[in-house]
């Protein structure tokens, strides 16, 4: 097995999708509590990482938190935040020889509503990844297709498409979604549609230019020469050729879906409670940002952590493509769209 | 010179009729009908009454023509659902806000950006090329309304030294105009500070790289050989090397700035284009938020049209061409 071949820093952001990509897998499993679970949010909500407090379990199924305790005569006195208060000592079902021992520990701290952040942020990475990676999939999709239509089509198809590409590259991009989420009301998985579907323009740019560029290769002649359609070139030839540019392009795309995802739930027109991404969660903290300024900060510190991952491989896989061109003049050969291997050195 | 002017003006015409109608698209093909009466004690006639008002009774190809030719020969972009007001007049007002900020942030962006690009450029590979090239990635990868947030944390509430939103303070008009415009600049610094960061890591990267470069081409080694000092070298000859790709660069980053100056308005209650727009989601009022994404594709095209100009000026070769 040979080494990869990538750059170091580009492994690393690698590992560090990957990374975030596992967390966000085994949520249910690494979460140390439901993440939507109010547990008794009076005294829960906006404590500060690291903090801790007592659970006191009694006979009527309600649990209650507490800073300390103590036992005055025949009643277990919790302290809150919003003062003592008494519970008879034999309604209490937890407490043992040594008292009560239960905690909750919020690692990051808990939002306004007593939710634990760390368990909330492990699950919102589920829909901010899974967002950000299928919107940058359905933009990779649709930028090839519109790019090499433009870049096969003829004359006419070319100048419609491409024009449309420039018009549309006028918008600021979140404009253009705010305009189409206050239009659609989009759900969720519709906001994948929506960021994907107008993000693609840059990318059927790329494809274009590069399947013209290929087009006048002579292995791409000589395939048309010996009686291949030219769709069967482009798919078979032209399109192979071009996976190493698209795939930097959809890698640094994954962090910008990312992004535009957070700042679309940041303005309340994303994700929608009680799903709630990364962004979704920072426009929670910002009504709690004098006091509890973790529950914003630790989300974007998540999304900051993608897209560093994202940029990182982009960036390394271009150094690579560089590499390949500058160094020995011969392009990879693929037979198929996942021959990716190829040229990460990887065989 | 002036067929090349007409030639990019043409061309930026064009591209705002296809705008124009990129916009009209999405708004007639969306679900829902902004007139159907919300109260059923309302009479289908009125509703009727109210769609041959807007001309919504009309085919798509009629209202298409009619709304196209309001907006380019009268700048009309009709009249708010919410206020009743012309939507034109509402956008003008908030415009001003826009382009201050957005002005404000270019200018700290391309000053954050050439000032870390030539720490880094100068040193290639050093710690302190790796600590600005780190700082960029990041830059770009934080949220942009977090760091917002956060500065507002930090710098408004934590350690005073700025408002935490809004762009005038209450009254402040009143004191003469030397005080209001202070007022104005005191609310000013940090959002463009904010928007202006989030994208001076393009900036600093490409600037660097450039620097780079340049010594590198015969006119760097020119340089070198005339016995020119390394500041020299640099400051002078090698920014001129990345001026006109830097220019470019101020176009390509007009839409993203665009999309940055809507949330650093959201979070800093900044009262531009970006607000208006969020308003008029939230309330409904389509033709605000219409004519609103129009704007700033327009101003896109504006910014990239001065830089196209400017890089004539600024490169003869392409009047050569």
């Amino acid at each position: 097995m040979r080494r990869s071949s990538l750059p170091r820093p580009a492994r690393a952001g690698a590992w560090t999708l990957a990374f975030l990509a596992l967390l966000a897998v085994a949520a249910p499993f690494l979460a140390p509590y439901d993440p939507a679970e109010q547990f008794d949010s009076a005294e829960s909500s906006r404590r500060p990482p690291l903090s801790s407090l007592l659970v006191v379990r009694t006979l009527d199924g309600e649990p209650r938190l507490a800073e300390q305790l103590a036992v005055d005569g025949g009643d277990l006195v919790l302290l809150r935040r919003s003062g003592a208060l008494r519970l008879p000592l034999d309604s209490v079902t937890n407490y043992g020889e040594r008292g009560v021992t239960e905690r909750r520990r919020a690692w990051l701290g808990t939002d306004a509503l007593g939710r634990d952040l760390l368990s909330r942020l492990l699950y919102g990475a589920r829909i901010s990844l899974t967002i950000g990676l299928l919107a940058a999939a359905l933009a990779l999709t649709a930028g090839t297709a519109v790019g090499s239509l433009a870049a096969t089509g003829g004359r006419f198809v070319d100048q419609v498409l491409m024009r449309t590409v420039d018009g549309l590259l006028c918008f600021p991009h979140l404009a253009l979604v705010l305009l189409l989420a206050a239009l659609y009301r989009p759900g969720t998985w519709l906001l994948v549609v929506l960021i994907g579907g107008t993000g693609w323009m840059g990318l059927a740019r790329l494809v274009r230019a590069e399947i013209l560029r290929l087009k006048q290769e002579p292995f791409a002649l000589a395939a048309a020469a010996a009686g291949r359609s030219p769709a069967g070139v482009l798919v078979r030839h032209l399109l192979p050729n071009a996976t190493t540019p698209l795939l930097i392009d959809a890698s640094l795309r994954v962090g910008g879906c990312i992004l535009v995802e957070a700042a679309l739930s940041f303005l309340g027109l994303g994700v929608q409670p009680p799903q709630a991404s990364w962004g979704s969660m920072i426009a929670d903290g910002q009504s709690h940002l004098t006091t509890a300024w973790w529950i914003a900060a630790f989300p974007g510190l998540m999304v900051a952590a993608a897209v560093i991952g994202s940029s990182l491989l982009a960036d390394g896989l271009s150094d690579r493509l560089a590499g390949l061109r500058a160094g020995t003049g011969r392009r990879t050969r693929a037979r198929s769209p996942w021959a990716i291997r190829t040229w990460l050195g990887q065989t | 010179m002036i067929r090349l002017v007409l030639r990019r003006l043409a061309a930026a015409a064009v591209l705002f009729l296809i705008v124009l109608t990129l916009t009209f698209a999405a708004v007639a093909g969306a679900p829902g009908d902004p007139l159907a009466p919300t109260d059923p004690r309302i009479p289908a006639e009125h509703a009727e009454r109210l769609r041959a008002l807007y001309g919504l009774d009309q085919p798509l190809p009629a209202r298409y023509l009619r709304w196209l030719g309001a907006v380019l020969l009268s700048w009309d972009w009709g009249q708010s659902y919410q206020t009743g007001r012309p939507v034109s007049g509402l956008l003008f007002e908030s415009l001003a806000p826009t382009l201050l900020l957005g002005g404000a942030a270019l200018f700290a962006q391309y000053l954050l950006g050439i000032g870390l690009g030539l720490i880094a450029g100068r040193r290639p590979n050093s710690w302190l090329d790796l600590g600005v090239r780190g700082a960029s990635l990041l830059v770009y990868a934080l949220p942009t309304f977090w760091v917002g947030l956060m500065a507002v944390l930090v710098v408004g509430v934590g350690l005073g030294l700025a408002p935490t939103g809004g762009m005038t303070s209450a009254a402040a008009y009143e004191l003469g105009p030397l005080p209001a415009t202070l007022d104005v600049l005191a609310h000013l610094w940090l959002p463009a500070l904010v928007l202006g960061l989030s994208m001076a890591g393009d900036i600093a990267r490409y600037t660097r790289n450039s620097l780079i470069e340049f010594q590198t081409t015969d006119a760097g080694r020119a340089a070198r050989a005339r016995g020119l000092s390394e500041n020299r070298i640099l400051l002078v000859h090698g920014l001129a090397h990345a001026a006109p790709r830097l220019l470019q660069m101020a176009a390509v980053s007009a839409p993203l700035l665009l999309s940055g100056a809507i949330v650093a308005e959201a979070v800093f209650v900044w009262p531009g284009l970006g607000s208006t727009m969020l308003q008029a989601i939230q309330a409904g009022d389509v033709p605000v938020v219409l004519a609103a994404t129009a704007y700033g594709a327009a101003l896109v095209i504006a910014a990239s049209l001065a830089a196209d100009l400017l890089l004539v000026r600024l490169d003869p070769r392409i009047k050569a061409e």
